[in-house]
């Protein structure tokens, strides 16, 4: 689905409705608030890479609860976007570890090579640059996050290598 | 070489699998447990390994075991707390990315000595791709009968679940993690009722890190006794340390507590020294909460007594010379660093991660990034750095939840050990902002 076109009328695929409905079996059946957080990450794989307002609903209508009740759980925790993002969201650590092995100029870098300041997206709609805190990686920094995957040790001909291939897929 | 009880097979080819995991000897302990202890007996063993909480606050795991509260009719549970997010500490996503099954066994053998149906890992939710491993290899173990009904013909049944949180450093925090398992905001619960006696569901709960209970396995296998002689008085076994920063060698190392800092440091068979032939300039030791440490106080006490790696020795001192082990997220800092910027970046840190329930800590953290971002900055006043440690004793001790003291001991250590280099950029903000610029002593401060 298109990251801008997200109607009320929103509907998952089998797919992710059968890993929903795997997730909410985790959990007493009177506590299925519980897979709220399973089910948000996978809302947000589903529809462009970000929850709207109407797809939170959705959740809610599908866990039995409050829309409110998602919302306030949606805009706790960083992983989830609150508005459209890039095709490839760039989650850059910049905590103490990583940023002693160099990811203050990776930042940089990344900010020149994509023409965007961190928090925004490339002109072509690409890539979204985000940092983050603390990604488990505080050895082999500097370091980032796509999606599912992490790109370690990293310097600016490796970075660049990486959004060539990127902007390829 | 130190003996390694975790790690031991961590290299063997395709050990994430249940296949080549039982030819290492796995799953060992589920059947010697199941069929020939009861789950008393297992608790004792543990109790007698002095096994102590790996995530950082270093309780015995056995002891709190033993608080679980047992009422008629309510179900207990087992929650393991693998949202590793404390900056400087990687080691439970490596453990549980390349050997899944110890976490799995040991999460087997330890729900049955409680007596829970359930358990779940709870597992930060960037880690997805770690969740994907683990949940094969719980697959592998469904298959195999170590999970799911009448384990082994044993009687005993289990379901294990691994939960992905949503990116938020307080659910590091037990009793925030099972909100957050609840479906609920990050937020901590005051203290008591502890989760021993209301925790998931208001059920009787255990919430134990990764380590900690991959750990478990070995001491079932070998017996408590046999643990308890690994290590240095209370710090018994062996330890994973996550290490990161300016080393040759970064990476997790399994030590046996008791090892020497300096050989920890600088033998190739650790972590090589300090990279690129710069000099060691401080350190934390254990995960970016703890005490930060000069070079000279870490390698041995104000008494001048060689350190070693175990709780009590990094403590010696208190506050005012030593530190902690914590979680064992190990951060060398070489002679380039800049101590102000890096303590402002932990204070960002703390800033970004606070919940926000606790006045002190939500404005407090907030406070102590903007004075330390304007002293790096260059507009710094003199009496900031006084406002800093006042802001930090504000907040250390008035929270619900430890990210408080988490937030201000970095600070309060930074400025107690490195306040000429606070003072410097002060004093000379066009010098201390230059790009790569770094205090060196009083000596280079009087040329500037």
């Amino acid at each position: 689905m298109d990251n801008t076109t997200i109607t009320n009328d929103i509907q998952f695929s089998d797919a992710a409705m059968a890993e929903i409905q795997r997730y909410i079996s985790h959990y007493p059946p009177d506590r299925k608030k519980s897979a709220i957080l399973p089910v948000l990450h996978i809302a947000q794989a589903e529809f462009g890479g970000w929850v709207s307002a109407e797809v939170q609903d959705k959740v809610a209508e599908i866990l039995g609860i409050t829309p409110i009740e998602v919302y306030e759980v949606a805009t706790f925790y960083t992983m989830f976007n609150l508005k459209p993002v890039g095709k490839h969201v760039l989650e850059v650590c910049r905590t103490g570890p990583c940023m002693l092995r160099g990811a203050d100029q990776l930042i940089e870098h990344l900010e020149h090579q994509l023409g965007c300041k961190v928090g925004g997206t490339s002109a072509d709609g690409m890539f979204t640059l985000k940092t983050v805190e603390c990604l488990a990686a505080c050895g082999m920094g500097p370091m980032l996050q796509i999606r599912e995957k992490y790109y370690e040790n990293l310097d600016p001909d490796s970075t660049d290598k990486l959004l060539d291939d990127l902007r390829k897929e | 070489m130190g003996r390694k009880i975790l790690t031991e097979h961590i290299n063997v080819p395709d050990i994430h699998t249940l296949a080549v995991y039982r030819k290492m000897g796995g799953y060992r302990s589920v059947e010697k447990a199941l069929k020939t202890m009861t789950s008393e007996e297992v608790v004792e063993e543990v109790k007698k390994s002095g096994l102590r909480g790996r995530g950082g606050a270093g309780f015995p795991t056995g002891m709190k075991w033993s608080f679980l509260a047992k009422p008629e009719g309510k179900p207990r549970y087992l929650v393991c707390n693998a949202d590793e997010s404390e900056p400087g500490t990687f080691k439970d996503r490596v453990l549980m990315e390349k050997i899944p099954h110890a976490l799995i066994e040991g999460m087997i053998t330890s729900s049955y000595a409680l007596g829970a149906r359930t358990s779940y890992i709870y597992i930060r939710g960037e880690l997805m791709f770690v969740l994907r491993i683990l949940e094969k290899a719980i697959a592998e173990a469904y298959a195999a009968g170590f999970l799911g009904e009448n384990i082994l013909g044993s009687g005993y049944s289990l379901d294990l679940h691994v939960h992905p949180g949503g990116g938020a450093y307080i659910c590091g925090e037990e009793t925030a993690l099972l909100e957050s398992l609840e479906g609920k905001r990050g937020n901590p619960r005051n203290k008591p009722p502890f989760p021993a006696v209301q925790g998931l569901y208001a059920c009787p709960t255990v919430v134990n890190n990764v380590e900690s209970i991959a750990s478990v396995p070995w001491i079932v296998n070998n017996t408590g006794e046999e643990y308890a002689k690994i290590g240095v008085g209370r710090s018994t076994g062996t330890k994973l340390i996550s290490a990161g920063g300016h080393l040759n060698k970064p990476g997790v190392y399994e030590i046996e507590l008791g090892l020497p800092v300096e050989e920890f440091l600088f033998s190739d068979e650790y972590c090589g020294g300090i990279w690129k032939g710069r000099q060691f300039k401080a350190v934390v030791a254990g995960g970016s909460s703890v005490p930060i440490l000069p070079a000279h106080l870490f390698l041995k006490t104000a008494e001048g007594v060689p350190r070693v790696m175990t709780y009590e020795s990094l403590s010696e001192g208190g506050f005012v010379s030593g530190t902690m082990l914590g979680s064992g997220g190990f951060i060398a800092m070489d002679d380039t660093t800049c101590i102000v910027r890096n303590t402002w970046n932990f204070a960002r840190f703390y800033h970004h991660e606070s919940c926000g329930q606790c006045s002190p800590c939500r404005e407090g953290t907030g406070w102590m990034e903007k004075i330390l971002h304007r002293i790096e900055h260059g507009h710094g006043h003199m009496h900031d750095i006084d406002l800093l440690v006042n802001v930090s004793k504000q907040i250390e001790g008035n929270t619900i939840c430890p990210l408080g003291d988490a937030a201000a001991w970095p600070v309060a250590s930074a400025v107690r050990h490195f306040r000429e280099e606070f003072e410097w950029h002060v004093k000379h903000p066009g010098a201390a902002t230059q790009p790569g610029a770094v205090y060196r002593g009083a000596e280079e401060a009087a040329l500037v």
